[in-house]
């Protein structure tokens, strides 16, 4: 890296916590709630790439993995006030009932609770290839998410919790997503993450390389359960509420199309498109409600903004295989170029 | 366990042999694509999700069900071979990971489109005298359309076996399966022969949607997912691309599912995560299940 490339990560990153802080203090609820969402969904994604765009795994368990996260951090961040109050149906299970933990900790038992069950689904599921693989991890966040309804003294089963303390700020969000985005690249930079990159290419070419495909490919899989749990859990405490049926494929879907939009194998695509799919969803809540127009109402159709985010998802994959950054990543240079008028030669051409 | 008198196993049995052969005839699509594109096609359980839509509206707008229920099977024949043309066929040579994306798209697309045009709330299917009246054989009270369903799975199995083995389009699937060059040199036209299974799958898809409706009469748009989901277990249980174990699967995941509620009723809200314990260890045991061949990877 030059100089110049250190003084402008500088001066961003300044730029970026001057920006939260305004934000957390004078912007509105509303605005810091999508603001974390971006976030979150950032980490989300950047986990599910590692899996599916750098290592090239297609597994559709993400959803299971969050439950996993936002249930753990929600059970050991509530009070025990709070939690005699969820459990009226049946009271929580012992050990359970009286432990309160600081943030932090919880978020961090989150990860690594998903990274075992990701451990644990992956020793077995990642034998299997392709669309076995994800119809295996797709089954798998099924089960999560029916043995979650059914546990009603460790989950309070379909009631789901409530009253989760709201510790999520864009503090914590932002902190986590970009050391997200630090260990991605670092990662993918290292030679696991060529490793990964080789399986992704030719699983048969990688492993007469004398790349160890299993051992990789559980590593890949369980550091994308990681931080899947992590963003789960920081999602549970933004939200206040959570409840079996928030984890559907539906979840998983979002998150998919996240990565194809930015590019399979892109950290600075599912960094942007994370913000963008964000921040339309929002926008485009319109949709869903009645559009007014003066003269006259049209009424509003719940359920069309998943026909839009279908139908983006479908034209991106058939005309647009690559999505917002194919495999390229954010470099000084390339911006500079791009912004500047005079073109100077990349670097290597002829002067 | 539940104490059980032959009678009451009498009632699961055929109960279960029922939803078996509705699970069937759905897994007979997801092989047959599976064969032939080695793809699963994410789209099938929600093509059965409009079948059911199309003949409830048929039955609505005040037609017998001697018409409604044969351009029910039209109507979805032409939609599944319009999700075949818009979101696999321009993928033919892209990775997999690309055409498995567009099938989620597909499926979800079919889903949101049901939700926004048919409103989100459960629908009463109307149902038949006909084929709901209640006999009794001794202490045993069985629907009639328990035994039409696996009468109607039986017959279209026989069709469809003379299709794939005996006619010159089973033929072209046959080599379409195997090796999509090969049989392009042969002069097969392999966008026709894919858009036929296409279309076979989707109208045994709108034959069991419409026997799911009157059996379980009642319809919503996310009504295909698990279905969907458990169907593509039994293939691959039957062993997928292998049409007979599809259908053995089938029954093999609807017996099952019914005898278990019925025995061990505490286990009821696990009926769903069942199907998919079932599927994790046949793919740890026997990847290729019960009729599947063995298939080397090629470098």
């Amino acid at each position: 890296m030059k100089k110049r490339d250190y003084y402008l990560t500088f001066i961003s990153l300044t730029l970026l916590v001057i920006f939260l802080f305004f934000a957390d203090k004078y912007m509105d609820a509303y605005i810091v709630r999508i603001l974390n969402l971006c976030a979150i969904y950032t980490v989300l994604g950047l986990s599910m790439n590692l899996i599916n765009g750098f290592t090239g795994l297609f597994s559709l368990g993400h959803a299971g993995f969050m439950a996993i996260g936002a249930y753990t951090t929600a059970i050991l961040t509530l009070s025990v006030n709070a939690k005699a109050q969820n459990f009226f149906l049946e009271p929580i299970a012992a050990p359970l009932a009286n432990i309160v933990l600081p943030f932090f900790p919880s978020l961090l038992l989150a990860g690594i609770l998903a990274a075992l069950a990701g451990f644990l689904i992956g020793a077995p599921a990642l034998r299997l290839k392709g669309d076995y693989l994800a119809i295996a991890t797709l089954g798998f966040a099924e089960i999560i998410r029916v043995i979650f309804t059914n546990t009603q003294n460790i989950t309070n089963g379909a009631l789901g919790l409530k009253g989760i303390p709201a510790y999520t700020n864009l503090w914590w969000s932002y902190g986590i997503a970009a050391f997200t985005v630090l260990f991605m690249v670092l990662l993918i930079n290292s030679s696991y993450g060529r490793a990964f990159k080789a399986i992704r290419e030719d699983e048969i070419a990688a492993e007469s390389m004398g790349i160890n495909l299993f051992k990789h490919k559980v590593m890949s899989f369980t550091i994308g359960a990681f931080f899947a749990g992590i963003g789960g859990g920081l999602l549970g405490n933004l939200l206040g509420t959570i409840d079996p049926a928030m984890f559907k494929f539906t979840l998983t879907f979002n998150i998919l199309l996240i990565i194809v939009l930015g590019g399979m194998g892109s950290i600075t695509g599912t960094v942007i498109s994370a913000f963008v799919v964000t921040i339309s969803q929002e926008a485009l809540r319109f949709l869903d409600q009645p559009i007014d127009l003066g003269f006259m109402v049209i009424p509003g159709v719940a359920g069309m903004r998943m026909v839009v985010f279908s139908i983006l998802l479908m034209l991106v994959v058939l005309f647009y295989r690559h999505g917002l950054m194919g495999t390229n990543e954010f470099s000084w240079d390339k911006l500079l170029n791009a912004l500047s008028f005079t073109k100077p030669l990349l670097k290597g051409g002829k002067k | 366990m539940v104490k059980m008198t032959s009678e009451m196993f009498l009632q699961h049995l055929a109960n279960g042999i029922s939803l078996g052969s509705l699970y069937a005839l759905i897994a007979i699509g997801y092989t047959m694509v599976y064969g032939i594109l080695r793809l699963i096609n994410f789209a099938h359980g929600d093509i059965f999700m409009m079948a059911t839509y199309f003949a409830f509206f048929g039955v609505f707008f005040g037609l017998p069900w001697y018409i409604s229920f044969p351009v029910t099977i039209i109507l979805t024949v032409l939609l599944g071979m319009t999700v075949e043309l818009t979101a696999y066929r321009s993928l033919r040579d892209a990775p997999k990971i690309s055409i498995m994306i567009s099938a989620i798209g597909a499926s979800f697309l079919i889903e949101n489109l049901a939700i926004v045009i048919f409103g989100g709330r459960p629908k009463a299917f109307p149902t038949e005298e006909l084929f709901t009246k209640v006999m009794y054989i001794g202490n045993i009270s069985i629907q009639r359309l328990t035994f039409i369903i696996p009468v109607v799975t039986a017959i279209l199995l026989v069709i469809l076996l003379y299709l794939i083995n005996k006619t010159k389009t089973g033929m072209a699937m046959r080599a379409v399966s195997k090796d999509h060059e090969t049989a392009r040199l042969m002069g097969v036209n392999i966008d026709r022969t894919i858009s036929i299974t296409f279309g076979i799958g989707s109208a045994l898809a709108a034959i069991g949607g419409i026997m799911w409706g009157l059996k379980f009469p009642q319809i919503q748009p996310l009504m295909g997912v698990m279905p969907g989901l458990k169907c593509f277990i039994a293939a691959v249980i039957g062993g997928i691309g292998n049409t007979t174990g599809a259908v053995i699967g089938g029954f093999f995941l609807g017996v099952s599912e019914i005898m278990l509620v019925a025995l061990l009723p505490g286990l009821t809200g696990y009926r769903d995560a069942f199907a998919f314990i079932i599927l994790i260890m046949v793919l740890l045991f026997k990847p290729t299940g019960i009729m599947g061949e063995k298939i080397s990877e090629k470098v």
